[in-house]
């Protein structure tokens, strides 16, 4: 342990900070201009050349806003909460691979920031910490709005959690290894989305339940629960649940980028390694785009479709595709898992089909 | 390994702060004029009536009790899966039986009705 180390993590953790608050802040101006867009409005554009002004403008008024705690409200758990929330989408970032190792003022100087040999378990261990900071948040804030959004968040991320630490098992049996690393170099030729495409929107689903997106954005239901487990939060400490919401984002796309869309392999990344953060970030760019352009396009599901949606479509879905792949691995034949999988996930959406079918006919 | 391990602590502390910097900087900066009506509970303007810590559905716990049984299973399925390419092929058929066992567990709660919003 040498002290060229240290400054060397200090220097990465301050890019890593860096990056992700700006990419906060920046993204909440591109979901508004891109959702305006969508809407043929013009989106803020006042603050700044394009509007890119406009996240510092909201950061300063946040900071200067009068913070409203209820008198009955646990005031320790209230102020816990936000940062509950916002610590694991921060720390989740570590051990997400940005390049291979690039030579830097004559220094081996490894991208992936913290090289984890169980780097999917840390993902799916840290993520699942979130839940707390939203069950607080709802249960000190003393108010019915806020206790049921925050239980009805609550149930819904451990519904999805099961589908998602399932989605994870087919990227690891391909990769046979949990370093994150590990899984982005075996998709050298073929990335993980081709092999297992069914495994990738499960995973996609999954997540957007998971950082609490629309369509699946039950917990803060406007039309119902006024803002759900958020609604007696001002200030800053809304301003940090509003963090944590678009920092995970930012977060799981880079997740599902590294474990189905080859992180940060590209073309030329071979011969040219700086090319590797580069791409990473296009591919992120890209999902984050997919997030928001879902948002614009579906609107929100009802409570049970939601709950029988993960339960009986998603997890068995995830278990059949699980079973398939290590099926593909243990014949050794990899071209069955793509050909199987997609069978399996059309005829879920088949059954789903009836299902709907059925019960519009029973109404009628 | 243990280095990696070491720099995940310094970031957990780096991101504590960060969260915790920005709450005192607001209490340093923000006005308090805090009166009663500010500090009672929101509820789209009209008084509040009753508890608010109201009575929710049982569902809620049947969920987390199957959940809470089918997340330790999902992650039992982990370090098979990592392992999956050295085993000899009888292990890895057993991690299959172990697949098949979770969905006749999933088949059972099903049928149950345990999986119904009701």
């Amino acid at each position: 342990m040498d002290s060229a180390l240290i400054l060397e993590w200090v220097i990465k953790s301050a890019i890593l900070i860096f990056v992700l608050l700006t990419g906060f802040a920046y993204l909440t101006l591109f979901e508004r201009r891109a959702l305006a867009r969508i809407q043929v409005r013009i989106g803020p554009n006042r603050a700044g050349p394009f509007g890119l002004l406009q996240p510092v403008a909201d950061g300063l008024k946040l900071i200067f806003k009068e913070e409203l705690t209820p008198a009955e409200a646990d005031k320790v758990l209230f102020t816990l909460a936000p940062v509950v929330t916002v610590v694991p989408a921060l720390i989740l970032a570590a051990v997400i691979p940005w390049g291979r190792d690039v030579t830097l003022f004559g220094r081996q100087v490894s991208l992936s920031v913290a090289d984890l040999n169980v780097g999917v378990l840390y993902i799916m261990a840290v993520s699942s910490i979130a839940v707390y900071g939203i069950v607080l948040a709802g249960w000190s804030s003393n108010n019915k709005y806020a206790l049921l959004g925050g239980l009805r968040s609550s149930a819904q991320m451990i519904s999805y959690e099961l589908a998602l630490g399932l989605a994870f098992v087919p990227a690891i049996l391909l990769a046979d290894s949990m370093r994150m690393v590990d899984i982005v170099e075996a998709q050298h030729p073929w990335w993980f989305v081709v092999i297992q495409p069914v495994g990738t929107a499960i995973f996609l689903i999954a997540t957007l339940a998971e950082v609490n997106r629309a369509p699946f954005d039950m917990p803060e239901a406007e039309q119902e629960l006024t803002a759900g487990y958020h609604t007696e939060y001002s200030g800053m400490k809304f301003a940090l649940f509003f963090m944590a919401e678009y920092a995970k984002m930012i977060v799981i796309s880079s997740i599902a980028a590294t474990l189905f869309f080859g992180g940060y392999l590209g073309p030329g990344v071979d011969r040219y390694p700086w090319l590797g953060p580069l791409y990473l970030f296009i591919k992120i760019v890209i999902l984050l785009f997919g997030m928001i352009w879902l948002r614009a396009t579906f609107p929100r599901i009802r409570y049970d479709r939601l709950m029988a949606f993960g339960w009986k479509v998603l997890l068995p879905l995830a278990l059949a595709v699980t079973f398939i792949t290590a099926l593909g691995i243990v014949l050794e034949m990899l071209w069955l898992i793509p050909v199987l999988s997609l069978a399996a996930g059309l005829f879920t959406v088949a059954m789903v089909h009836r299902a709907l079918r059925r019960k519009a006919y029973a109404r009628a | 390994m243990v280095d990696a391990w070491l720099y995940i602590g310094l970031f957990l502390l780096v991101g504590i702060v960060i969260p915790g910097m920005a709450i005192m900087i607001s209490w340093l900066v923000a006005p308090r004029k805090p009166n009663p009506v500010k500090q009672s509970p929101y509820e789209c303007g009209v008084e509040t009536v009753g508890e608010s810590r109201v009575q929710f559905k049982a569902q809620y716990y049947i969920f987390t009790l199957v959940f809470l049984v089918f997340d330790v299973e999902t992650v039992f399925l982990f370090p098979w899966a990592v392992a999956l390419g050295k085993l000899p092929l009888f292990v890895a058929l057993e991690g299959i039986v172990f697949i098949l066992i979770l969905v006749a567990g999933l088949v059972y709660a099903w049928r149950k009705g345990m999986l119904e919003w009701v």
